[in-house]
């Protein structure tokens, strides 16, 4: 906007302000509430400014765990959640850049009913195909495992659809010239694909990861061992403790501690995305 | 080096259209051809068969002895120049011209050396460690040229590299592209749409038109004894002028005029007549001549192209700055340069070729 007037400047920053604390406030809260004791909850009043507690909350909850709340500690959960989501992020980048390398560079019977196949399958998510997902590695005897965990949400339609359009714009005279420098296909993916795919690998790494990290549902179905427990599905047993209170000062640390690997995630990526982006010109 | 045999070749796709029909072209070791058409003529067809990059539905093409008809476009020995260069983008200038070495598996030290060559050949070598986003258009197709120098191929194979550059950088790099053919020695097809390209760099034009070869010779050959009316309207600029016209034993009526030829008719009957627009000149009182109806001008500097009609057809004619303009005017030309081809086949009438197209080509001075 070209306008400048002083009204203006403070209304839209009286809006931007107001829209942060939104977002902000109850992540506030949360903090808040983990740096109390368990008995600040009781008054039914909700404190508004950090406690003692701190180091006394998150240490329990990392190194012991809920044990009335049947989670393991937050330690093992939160490896799980890394390892899965890590896992799922890499594979389907890997599974999809190769599916559409596969689709966009080969002639090859049946392409484009493959193709549109993969498309279709974007409209359905993993909770319309879970009892039959469910069946199936039930009987692969993948229950409680990582595979298990990893595997049945590995493929992806829409990094299969993004790497295909990546692709289509990539120009096919550098194909050729790759072919009259001596590239072969798997050379030209390696030497000339992957690197120019650089800033979309790092976008969907993000996106795939934080997927992979607030997945529920599914971990929630498979696993019955403490020992594959996701952080996010520890969450949820802290809040529903069988007899008693709900410890809030713990749940709310739980929270921040599952919340804060994607944060860090994006911040580290995004630099690397933001560089790619800068540095890539076809 | 080596020569290029393209024998018969046709390219049919799938769905069965037909792109290039029955090519029949011998390359000696060390030409330079140039393939020129209008678009959609199969000159790219054709040079992406012989690169490889097209399989060849029909006949076969030799590079030195070899038949390379099933051989992947790597293993042909050829180069290849792009139109929008093709560079690698995120590699350096240097790993862009070592790539196609190293993927050959030749000795680090070597790789250095012809690259080291061929940058300071094309005065590259202060861009050797940037990236082509770094680079001009100019400077582009330079690394476009150096990737395909470095290999020491048997050919060169050029897709319209020039097009993307601007008027005044694709002259200068026209010289350049021909001296350095003039410098390697090395077998060169050179695609391009532009006649003005095609004239200055050819050792020998083929003409495409509809994905059959029109006319294959030295550029003056073909500028002065075009084999159709095709080759006649596309080569040479402004194109030459063709008009309908009867010939009555050795007279050629055009329109309502009527000229004597000095024995230069063919046959009799009607035929199409072109002439070019410097051939014609403003008539002596007394002599045969064609009236003309001007009907507006182009100034190119050292010359005036003037624009109007002979009885109802369009006709151009190229006269010198100094003379005065009038609506009405007479037009002369000599009779052993007009050209004249068959009404319905468009083909060239034999026995009237200019003596000009008997002249050998200017030797290159190398």
């Amino acid at each position: 906007m070209v306008e400048n007037r002083p009204f203006l400047t403070f209304l839209t920053h009286l809006i931007l302000i107001f829209g942060v604390l939104t977002v902000v406030f109850p992540v506030y809260l949360a903090f808040v509430a983990s740096t109390r004791g368990a008995t600040d909850f009781m008054t039914g009043i909700v404190p508004l400014l950090p406690g003692d507690q701190l180091s006394a909350n998150y240490g329990y909850l990392l190194g012991s765990g809920e044990s009335t709340a049947g989670a393991p500690p937050f330690m093992l959960m939160l490896a799980n959640s890394l390892l899965m989501a890590i896992l799922i992020a890499i594979g389907k980048i890997a599974i999809s850049i190769i599916s559409a390398f596969a689709i966009v560079y080969f002639r090859f019977p049946l392409r484009v009913l493959a193709f549109w196949v993969i498309f279709m399958t974007l409209m359905l998510p993993v909770e319309v195909r879970i009892l039959p997902t469910y069946k199936v590695v039930a009987d692969l005897g993948m229950l409680n495992s990582y595979s298990g965990l990893v595997i049945p949400v590995i493929a992806s339609a829409t990094a299969t659809f993004l790497f295909r359009q990546f692709f289509l714009t990539v120009p096919e005279e550098m194909m050729e010239a790759a072919r009259v420098d001596g590239a072969g296909p798997m050379k030209f993916f390696r030497d000339i694909l992957l690197p120019l795919s650089r800033t979309n690998i790092a976008a969907l790494f993000i996106i795939m990861f934080i997927y992979g990290w607030n997945q529920y549902l599914w971990p929630m179905l498979i696993t019955t061992e403490p020992h594959y427990y996701t952080v996010v599905m520890g969450i949820k047993r802290l809040a529903s403790v069988l007899d008693g209170d709900t410890q809030w000062n713990l749940v709310m640390a739980g929270v921040i501690l599952a919340g804060l690997p994607p944060v860090l995630v994006i911040i580290f990526m995004q630099r690397l995305f933001v560089k790619g982006l800068v540095e890539t010109e076809k | 080096m080596a020569s290029i045999d393209v024998e018969n070749v046709g390219k049919i796709y799938t769905g069965g259209v037909r792109a290039v029909t029955d090519i029949k072209l011998n390359i000696a070791d060390g030409e330079f051809i140039v393939l020129v058409g209008p678009s959609g003529c199969g000159k790219s067809t054709l040079l992406r068969m012989i690169a490889g990059l097209e399989t060849i539905s029909e006949g076969e093409v030799k590079i030195g002895s070899r038949v390379v008809n099933n051989i992947e476009p790597a293993d042909r020995d050829i180069a290849m120049v792009f139109q929008n260069y093709a560079l690698y983008p995120h590699m350096t200038v240097y790993n862009n011209l070592a790539y196609g070495l190293k993927n050959r598996g030749t000795p680090k030290a070597e790789i250095d050396a012809r690259v080291a060559e061929a940058a300071r050949m094309l005065e590259i070598t202060q861009y050797l460690e940037r990236k082509p986003r770094a680079l001009s258009g100019g400077q582009r197709q330079r690394v476009a040229m150096g990737r395909a120098i470095v290999r020491k191929p048997a050919a060169f194979l050029f897709d319209e590299p020039l097009s993307n550059l601007d008027a005044k950088l694709r002259v200068s790099m026209r010289g350049e592209i021909k001296r350095l053919q003039r410098r390697l020695g090395t077998t060169s097809i050179y695609v391009t749409h532009d006649q003005l390209e095609a004239m200055t760099l050819a050792d020998r034009l083929v003409v495409l038109n509809g994905g059959r070869i029109e006319q294959i010779g030295a550029p003056l050959e073909v500028y002065h004894a075009p084999a159709s009316t095709f080759v006649a309207s596309f080569i040479g600029s402004p194109a030459m002028n063709l008009v309908k016209g009867e010939l009555h034993g050795d007279r050629l009526a055009i329109g309502p005029a009527m000229i004597g030829l000095n024995g230069f008719a063919p046959t009799s009957g009607a035929v199409t007549v072109g002439v070019r627009a410097e051939d014609m000149r403003i008539a002596a009182p007394d002599e045969d001549a064609l009236p003309f109806r001007l009907e507006y001008t182009e100034e190119l500097g050292a010359q005036r192209l003037i624009h109007g009609l002979i009885g109802d057809q369009q006709i151009t004619v190229a006269v010198s700055p100094e003379i005065v303009l009038s609506p009405e005017m007479r037009i002369a030309v000599d009779a052993k340069r007009l050209h004249f081809f068959a009404a319905d086949t468009g083909k060239r009438l034999p026995g009237n070729v200019p003596a000009e197209a008997k002249l050998a080509p200017a030797e290159p001075v190398v």
